[in-house]
């Protein structure tokens, strides 16, 4: 058991996490997220990314563990992380420092500033957006707030985020997205298909309080844009069943770069 | 703030049409050495705006970059080194961006650019 133990994938450490009063905390989705990576891991080394993002990047747990597993410059990998909250950014520049690695921070909303010059470069996207069903008035309060807070549905800031990472994602660009069940997450497949997008459920995970789905998109670019209402039946099928936790690891450490 | 992150921003403030390259106001610049990846380099050529870097490196006190480029330069070894230099390790720690359009100042403060709009700007 040791020398598996060894052989680990190393993500983020809570303990060398930073805090802020005003700033989310790794939770269950932030876990889920980053399990759903892990899961992923062989094809993504595979994938050779130059340019990573993450749309909200709150203590900076997700990024971290992103650039544990890929590597950073001199794998020729480089990550961009964005917050609306400005707390958040710092911590996540702290909690990224603590293990070494490095992202550029911009304070803004989603990515706003950067859709111009940055789309159609990043290759791979992570996002735990605001998901939680609010009232529409929450959505985009200061603080700590504005990392829950999704509106109607849950969907409010969801809606906003696909189009923006629809222009920023790369041809062979990929999106790992938290969703919960409140927010239709069949729908948002379907919605994405439409755009081009193939889908699939990465994990799967229900907790106390809530049921998770780590959904995948990459342009499928067998999908015609224009097919009026397309079937869920992409999605259904491509559904996996959950992933037992730590039982996918079948590569060891060393082929990081 | 990176220059590879300073020539992917613009100013998005409601009603600029040309809000790139935000003009750099450095007050504070360090350089972090990091390892160099060619392939990286060479993929981003394409992509960046080669004037924009060249004013924002200049800005930034680093006038090591040829003005004008090809992609044969990128054979160049010496180039190479220049071009990540100036990309992935000089960072603008604290200064400001500044809208060409509208003068709008964008803080940089312990190396995070502010993009946040005020609510008539958006």
């Amino acid at each position: 058991m040791l020398a598996s133990y060894k052989e680990l994938p190393r993500t983020a450490q809570i303990r060398l996490v930073s805090s802020h009063q005003e700033v989310y905390e790794p939770c269950d989705d932030s876990f889920a997220l980053v399990d759903a990576l892990l899961a992923d891991r062989s094809n993504l080394l595979e994938h050779h990314p130059s340019l990573c993002m993450e749309i909200g990047c709150g203590s900076g747990y997700v990024i971290t563990s992103l650039a544990l597993i890929l590597g950073q410059e001199g794998c020729g990998v480089n990550y961009i992380a964005t917050d609306i909250n400005p707390h958040a950014v710092e911590v996540t520049q702290k909690t990224m420092e603590a293990h070494g690695v490095g992202a550029e921070l911009v304070l803004t909303d989603i990515a706003a500033g950067l859709e111009e010059r940055l789309a159609g470069l990043v290759d791979v996207m992570v996002v735990n957006p605001p998901y939680v069903p609010t009232p529409e008035d929450e959505v985009g309060v200061e603080g700590i707030t504005s990392s829950w807070a999704g509106g109607e549905n849950g969907r409010s800031v969801i809606d906003k985020i696909l189009p923006v990472a629809d222009r920023l994602l790369s041809e062979k660009g990929w999106l790992y997205m938290v969703t919960l069940t409140a927010n239709n997450p069949s729908e948002i497949c379907q919605q994405m298909r439409k755009k081009g997008y193939g889908s699939k459920i990465v994990i799967q995970r229900s907790t106390e309080e809530e049921s998770l789905h780590i959904i995948k998109f990459w342009r499928d670019f067998d999908i015609g844009k224009d097919e009026p209402n397309q079937s869920a039946s992409g999605f259904i099928g491509s559904l996996l069943t959950h992933i037992p936790l730590f039982s996918f690891w079948r590569r060891t450490n060393s082929d990081k770069c | 703030m990176r220059l590879l992150t300073h020539n992917m921003l613009s100013s998005n403030i409601k009603g600029v049409v040309n809000g790139f390259p935000l003009r750099i106001e450095a007050e504070k610049v360090v350089e972090k050495t990091v390892e160099m990846n060619s392939e990286f380099l060479k993929k981003m050529f394409d992509k960046v705006d080669w004037k924009a870097l060249v004013d924002a490196s200049r800005a930034m006190g680093y006038t090591e970059l040829p003005e004008e480029v090809d992609s044969s330069i990128l054979d160049s070894d010496e180039f190479l080194n220049r071009f990540h230099h100036a990309l992935l390790e000089l960072h603008l720690e604290e200064g400001a961006l500044v809208c060409p359009e509208t003068g709008r100042r964008f803080p940089v403060n312990k190396g995070i650019p502010n993009m946040l709009l005020h609510e008539d700007e958006v």
